[in-house]
């Protein structure tokens, strides 16, 4: 492969161990304020604030050594492996709580529920022998929910179809903002990341109002049993992906008014709609298997 | 792809001066400087907490603790070992070699090497102010198993926590070594012609992006069902505490992959250099590599034969998990036949490598005794246990990290180590090491119960083998402290380039100076 320049390699980081100062700050902080401690809440926005400087201050140098002509093409190739393994572990992190909404509908609750019993699996007999096995479902002790446990499952095809159909369609939004760049046509970029990042935080918008009818009167809240406990993690952590890749497309966006991309160069771009099909695809896996089967 | 780097002040190829020096370095070599000299610290603290606990197993009865704080021991031990000794070991380790070893003038992301580094400090202090806190330090078990895990006092979200900043720093970590060893490569060094330590090192890296994020998302699970009301682990809102089980053995089974595959790779580098032979069944190796790090992901329920699983399941664990002694057992012959007809010699990188591969091997031989399901019935929670995993994390990796430090340590500082204490050292500890674990083999068959303060009277004398063979161990351990800090002041023998005789045939980081430069490879070697 030919050698454009050399491999930029940057002298004395102050970022990261600002980052670990944040970090450790918000999470002493957030520790402390589980445990009901009055200092918790201010010691954890002290954290936040300083991780979120360190992000200000480490991607400005990142932008500015970019725009400089420091990173040749082999730095950008780490960039891009980079991105891709981090994806890779995002992955592994959501299928944790899938592999908990699949364990308890597959193996745990039909066996409390008594399937098994002629194998050996004695669940059933030992806890609740009167429990049966209907999804969705709070458990035998209907652990939260409404008066009596009551509560009612979120349906897939109101608010979340709705919501499918945007993330599908920003989907497409950011790959013709994709061609634009690749044509360098400016307009046709800045018009389709901003379409994408506006149908981002409309997705989030439309969240919020599916999450407020679901606590206000569906009865359905964090504590709604098994289905409330991973209705809300994995739809909550996925949320917080939309929310982080609509702010960093937002970041992309306005570093594409500015000019800072062109046909050839433009790695932020393409880890920013990386992130947001990931973030995409996993959204489709929460279609399926958390509203609609 | 050809390599020449850039640095963004031309001026300044040495380290700055001081202590900002280490915290703002971006250098390969002081990053993993700064892991090692950690991992040493950490591996005396846990060590510390491990003679705590021997001690009161010295005799029957309650001597110097109380219960609780005896948990915390037990607790705290296992998580300092695994992620603040070995993996923090293996990642400076990784950061000093594998750049010289590829032909690479540094990480492939140095920032975030800093990053990966800088956040274990932070995790290490609030991991043990824990002990501290109103309610003690964590104490269920480094496991953390609900719902045990869940009654702990103010330590809980501290403890969480913590594990949650390891993952991001092993994560961070994992990202910049696959991308140094797949981007970073010199012209010519294929991925066959790797040396053994960088590709394990990157079938590591692989499984530590799979297993850190389940680990990170199962102890979330932990903190809102105790602080946000879910029920992932409760059976009265539909969970099941089995499943928190069975996450965090998805990611605990090919976590003791990471801390065993980079020994492996090790001792792959070492054994051929003193064998004077190139390694046996290079690519062999590089396979049964592999197809450990593929069936790591699908062994886990061996750790849970006793919780009551369908039987169907046990039987598959069984079998999945007895296939791992094939791919292992391709390394145990290889390195047996990389010796055969060597012209041996054996300083202590060496005697630290046979050790190793004989130790290991017995611990080896006791999993695979535990892979049978029926029988694991009966060595199930005991000190059989305690015996296996510490025979291959303690016999197995710390000797391979130790073995490490030996063979690369007249590279890193540039003069010998004394060979007459080193061997001293290594006989010390390998006598001591067996004295303290291979008794628990019996105590576990007879019964005795692991993570316990006090015991019936029948197992008094091996305990007392047991706790003799501790504190040997623990103090020999000094010797390797006294020999560290000599040769990072220079003192001792100047180190030739090569440092082992033919080692040059052996890898690109012996056709370097020793000490090895600040800044080394900054126009990429050609590999032929």
């Amino acid at each position: 492969m030919a050698l454009h320049g050399s491999y930029y390699l940057p002298h004395k980081a102050t970022q990261p161990i600002l980052g670990s100062i944040g970090l450790f700050m918000l999470l002493v902080g957030f520790s402390n304020y589980l445990n009901g401690s009055d200092l918790g809440p201010t010691m954890m926005w002290i954290g936040v604030g300083i991780l979120a400087y360190m992000m200000f201050v480490w991607f400005g140098s990142v932008i500015r050594e970019s725009v400089a002509g420091l990173y040749n093409h082999q730095v950008d190739v780490s960039f891009r492996m980079g991105m891709i393994w981090f994806i890779t572990s995002e992955v592994f992190f959501f299928a944790a709580f899938f592999g908990a909404l699949f364990y308890s509908r597959i193996l745990a609750l039909p066996w409390m529920g008594g399937e098994g019993s002629a194998l050996g699996v004695h669940t059933h007999q030992y806890l609740w022998d009167t429990f049966k096995n209907v999804w969705p479902s709070n458990g035998p002790g209907h652990i939260g929910g409404k008066e009596g446990g009551e509560f009612e499952p979120m349906a897939a095809w109101g608010i979340p179809a709705i919501n499918t159909l945007i993330l599908l369609t920003s989907g497409a939004t950011v790959t013709w903002a994709h061609w634009g760049m690749l044509k360098d046509n400016r307009k046709q970029l800045i018009i389709g990341l901003a379409a994408t990042v506006a149908l981002g935080f409309l997705f989030v918008i439309l969240q919020g109002v599916e999450y407020h009818e679901a606590y206000s009167e569906m009865g359905l809240t964090l504590g709604t049993g098994i289905y409330g406990s991973t209705f809300f993690m994995l739809t909550g952590f996925h949320g917080l992906h939309v929310s982080i890749g609509a702010i960093i497309l937002t970041v992309v966006l306005l570093r594409s008014i500015r000019g800072h991309f062109s046909s050839e160069n433009h790695f932020a771009f393409e880890a920013a709609a990386w992130y947001w099909h990931f973030v995409d695809v996993v959204w489709l896996g929460l279609f399926i298997f958390v509203y609609w089967l | 792809m050809s390599v020449t780097a850039i640095h963004d002040d031309h001026h300044d190829h040495g380290p700055t001066k001081g202590f900002m020096r280490w915290v703002t370095t971006t250098n390969h070599k002081d990053i993993g400087t700064l892991y090692l000299v950690f991992s040493l610290a950490m591996f005396m603290v846990g060590g510390a907490m491990a003679l705590v606990i021997r001690a009161e197993l010295f005799e029957p009865g309650m001597q110097f603790v109380d219960p609780l704080f005896f948990n915390s021991m037990t607790t705290l031990h296992a998580l300092i070992m695994v992620f603040g000794a070995v993996m923090p070991a293996f990642a400076g380790l990784a950061n000093w070699m594998i750049p010289m070893m590829i032909g690479s003038p540094d990480m492939a992301l140095p920032r975030l090497n800093n990053w990966s580094f800088w956040l274990l400090p932070f995790a290490a202090v609030m991991l043990v102010s824990t002990l501290f806190m109103d309610g003690g330090a964590a104490a269920a078990g480094w496991t953390l198993y609900p719902p045990l895990s869940l009654q702990a006092g103010a330590s809980f979200p501290f403890t969480i926590f913590t594990i949650h900043i390891l993952g991001i720093s092993s994560i961070m970590a994992a990202i910049n070594i696959i991308v140094t060893i797949l981007n970073m490569r010199a012209p010519g060094m294929t991925l066959m012609k790797m040396p053994l330590f960088v590709w394990t090192w990157l079938i590591t890296a692989f499984l530590l992006i799979a297993i850190m994020p389940v680990f990170a998302g199962a102890v979330t699970m932990l903190l809102t069902d105790k602080f946000f009301g879910t029920s992932f682990f409760n059976a009265a809102g539909g969970g099941d505490p089995v499943l928190y089980q069975h996450l965090f053995w998805f990611f605990g089974h090919p976590e003791v992959y990471v801390l065993i595959l980079p020994s492996f790779g090790i001792v792959s580098q070492i054994i051929p250099t003193f064998a004077r032979k190139p390694l046996f069944g290079y690519s062999s190796m590089v396979y049964a590599t592999a197809s450990i790090g593929f069936l790591s992901f699908v062994v886990w329920a061996h750790h849970q034969y006793t919780v009551g699983m369908p039987v169907e399941g046990e039987l598959y664990f069984t079998y999945a998990t007895m296939l791992i002694a094939v791919p292992t057992g391709v390394k145990v012959f290889n390195w047996m036949s990389t010796m055969w007809q060597g012209a041996m010699t054996f300083e202590a990188p060496m005697l630290w490598a046979i050790a190793f591969v004989v130790l290991f091997t017995m611990g080896g031989f006791t999993g695979l005794m535990m892979a049978i399901s029926p029988a694991d019935l009966q060595y199930h929670d005991t000190y059989f246990i305690v015996a296996h995993f510490h025979y291959v994390l303690v016999s197995g990796a710390v000797f391979a990290i130790i073995a490490a430090v030996y063979y690369w340590l007249p590279k890193w500082t540039g003069v010998m180590y004394d060979e007459r204490l080193a061997n001293l050292h290594f006989w010390l500890t390998t006598i001591s090491v067996n004295v303290c674990f291979f008794p628990q083999h019996f105590l576990g068959l007879a019964g005795m119960p692991r993570r316990i303060p006090d015991y019936a009277l029948q197992f008094a004398e091996f305990n007392a083998w047991s706790s003799v063979g501790a504190f040997v161990f623990g103090f020999s351990q000094l010797i390797l402290c006294y020999i560290v800090v000599k040769s990072m002041r220079g003192e001792g023998e100047k180190a030739t380039d090569e440092v082992w005789e033919g080692a040059s045939e052996h890898g690109l980081e012996w056709q370097l100076p020793s000490p090895a430069p600040y800044h080394t490879w900054e126009h990429s070697p050609h590999i032929h």
